[in-house]
């Protein structure tokens, strides 16, 4: 019996010939992840288990994106934490303000994550790196101080949901609505504890940016983690970002599945997630006319470089709505620095936009983007829960970038098609 | 254990933001988490509960964020126990690793009530709804997670084995 890439980078990590599905084991980890929330929790269990000296100062990051630059004392403090343990600890990985990107795109543009690492995060976006063919999850505080500690974590090998994309994408089809209608028609728990992994021709053409998006909103359907195996896309992205050896893994011809899901692309229009659920997936044309206050283009979902080309694209030569506010976040430094380069900030701020530092910020509510009670917000982030961005009263519509610049133009949800002539 | 209280009964889906906002995550102390419990699906809530009750959900209870300050907050609110149908993964882990009591059954949410008086056996997995007499069975946990939750938790856990963890 053959094995999925699952179970491939769990037995390689577990020290076994094979692993099958529903086995515990014990398994190394290549990369522990905190940020400025999860971190001080984790630090505080690491120092009350008697931790003196990490696993492997290489081997773990500490990023301070959530609420950093710190919005208030309170967060300060909890970013004073992490830098004085990263000092501490002499811990290699740790980024700065003015250095710091959102932890889910920093971690893969440096080659700090690479394809078969087996990877653990105190966040629960951290599935973003099984686009790289990597087994990536999301822990809490506790295991990551587990990990700090001992450079382990214990796992449940899941079975495998495996998701087939044919055809070739419609005008502004992208990952983020591929991901989104998958989520919208397997629900929340869908993949609940199961690997999702993600594979078919339509896939062969997404950049990574767009496997990056894809493999980010595994979790929101519940699941374990989001793998896809690596082709030459991958390789071509890690080629000169790796310093370190990695190893590529593929599923068995005759790996088995708990199940097999096929997606003809053709069918799939750019899509919304309603609030407040992301598996309240509709057309964008069932959700027009849905007036709107603000717009969020950015976040581990799609604050990458490939995202700010394609809002910019559709903003080019419009202002945002007079009512609107457009508050663009690009994920990392380098990316900031490659849409000034490319001239895609000029394009957002002479139509009217924000421009931010990267931060996690909106997305959970923290700040740099609160909604009032009773407002609305297309967003290209992850989640639309009760009081996610802000007030419990409030609204959140997931979309893609070219859908939320489209919508920033137009004041409510619109498809890009609305605003311009253009294609991607 | 033994634990005994009023059910508190929510549907599928209560993700980690309603159990506890992202705004009030600048803290890490467990009582302020605890006031703030559950806060945008029901004010109140953190006035209401009382030491020793419980909680009972649909599917998938937990999903979202990776937040341990969610199984924190429910702990120190004065819960004693979730009951849910299913539970999302990472606040599953959680909840074991820091020794709040969660078991799995699909028949409760059918069967009981916010304010049923219900006694809980965690070693035998019974869930007994007083208010109608009705009994549930939780399904056993595998051996692995029952010596972490015997240990009071993970890094407890890790102590006991040292380095055969």
């Amino acid at each position: 019996m053959g094995m999925t890439i699952t179970q491939k980078i769990f037995a390689k990590h577990s020290g076994k010939r094979f692993v099958e599905p529903g086995e515990l084991i014990m398994a190394e980890v290549d990369i522990a992840l905190a940020n400025d929330i999860t971190g001080p929790v984790a630090i505080e269990e690491f120092k009350k288990a008697g931790g003196q000296k990490v696993f492997d100062r290489e081997k773990i990051a500490l990023i301070p994106d959530h609420f950093a630059p710190s919005k208030d004392i309170k967060s300060a403090e909890l970013c004073k934490i992490l830098r004085e343990f990263a000092k501490e600890q002499q811990i290699v990985h740790y980024y700065e303000v003015g250095r710091m990107g959102i932890e889910h795109a920093l971690l893969p543009e440096q080659g700090i994550v690479l394809p078969g690492d087996l990877i653990i995060g105190a966040d629960s976006h951290t599935c973003t790196y099984g686009a790289l063919g990597a087994f990536s999850t999301g822990v809490g505080s506790t295991d990551l101080a587990f990990a700090m500690l001992t450079g382990k974590c214990w796992f449940k090998v899941p079975e495998t949901i495996k998701f087939i994309y044919h055809g070739k994408t419609n005008s502004w089809v992208t990952g983020k609505d591929l991901i989104l209608h998958t989520i919208g028609d397997i629900g929340v728990d869908g993949a609940l504890y199961k690997a999702m992994e993600f594979t078919g021709d339509a896939l062969c053409h997404l950049s990574m940016d767009e496997r990056f998006t894809m493999a980010n909103m595994a979790i929101e359907a519940g699941g374990k983690n989001g793998i896809m195996e690596p082709d030459n896309t991958t390789l071509e992205y890690v080629k000169n970002r790796a310093k370190r050896p990695y190893e590529v893994f593929m599923s068995d011809a005759d790996a088995v599945y708990l199940n097999i899901i096929d997606y003809n692309v053709e069918k799939i229009r750019p899509k919304v997630a309603l609030p407040h659920l992301p598996e309240n997936v509709v057309d964008v044309e069932d959700a027009e006319n849905i007036a709107i206050d603000q717009v969020i283009i950015g976040s581990c979902t799609n604050g990458r470089l490939e995202d700010m080309r394609m809002a910019a694209k559709v903003i080019k030569g419009h202002k945002v709505h007079p009512y609107v506010r457009l508050i663009v976040i690009p994920a990392t430094q380098q990316i900031y620095q490659d849409m000034i380069k490319e001239g895609i900030t000029e394009v957002f701020i002479q139509a009217g936009a924000v421009v931010s530092t990267p931060t996690c910020g909106p997305c959970l509510g923290g700040y740099m983007g609160i909604l009032a009670k009773g407002e609305r917000a297309v967003a290209t982030t992850n989640r639309n829960f009760v009081g996610r961005m802000g007030h419990p009263e409030s609204e959140v519509y997931l979309s893609s970038p070219a859908v939320a610049a489209a919508s920033a133009v137009r004041g409510k949800i619109a498809h890009p098609g609305e605003v311009t002539d253009s294609d991607i | 254990m033994i634990f005994k209280g009023n059910a508190w009964v929510f549907k599928d889906n209560i993700d980690t933001d309603v159990i506890i906002p992202a705004r009030y995550l600048t803290t890490t102390d467990p009582k302020e988490l605890a006031s703030h419990c559950m806060e945008d699906l029901d004010p109140d809530f953190s006035v209401k509960v009382k030491e020793g009750d419980i909680i009972v959900a649909g599917n998938n209870f937990g999903c979202g964020s990776s937040r341990e300050h969610a199984p924190l907050a429910i702990k120190s609110s004065g819960i004693s126990c979730v009951v849910a149908s299913s539970f999302a993964r990472i606040f599953y882990r959680n909840s074991i690793n820091i020794g709040l009591s969660i078991l799995e059954c699909e028949d409760c949410i059918k069967n009981i009530k916010t304010g049923d008086v219900l006694e809980i056996n965690t070693d035998m997995g019974i869930i007994s709804n007083v208010t109608t007499g009705e009994t549930f069975k939780a399904r056993p946990f595998p051996e692995f997670i029952k010596n972490i939750i015997n240990a009071g938790g993970l890094l407890n856990y890790a102590q006991e084995v040292g380095g055969n963890a």
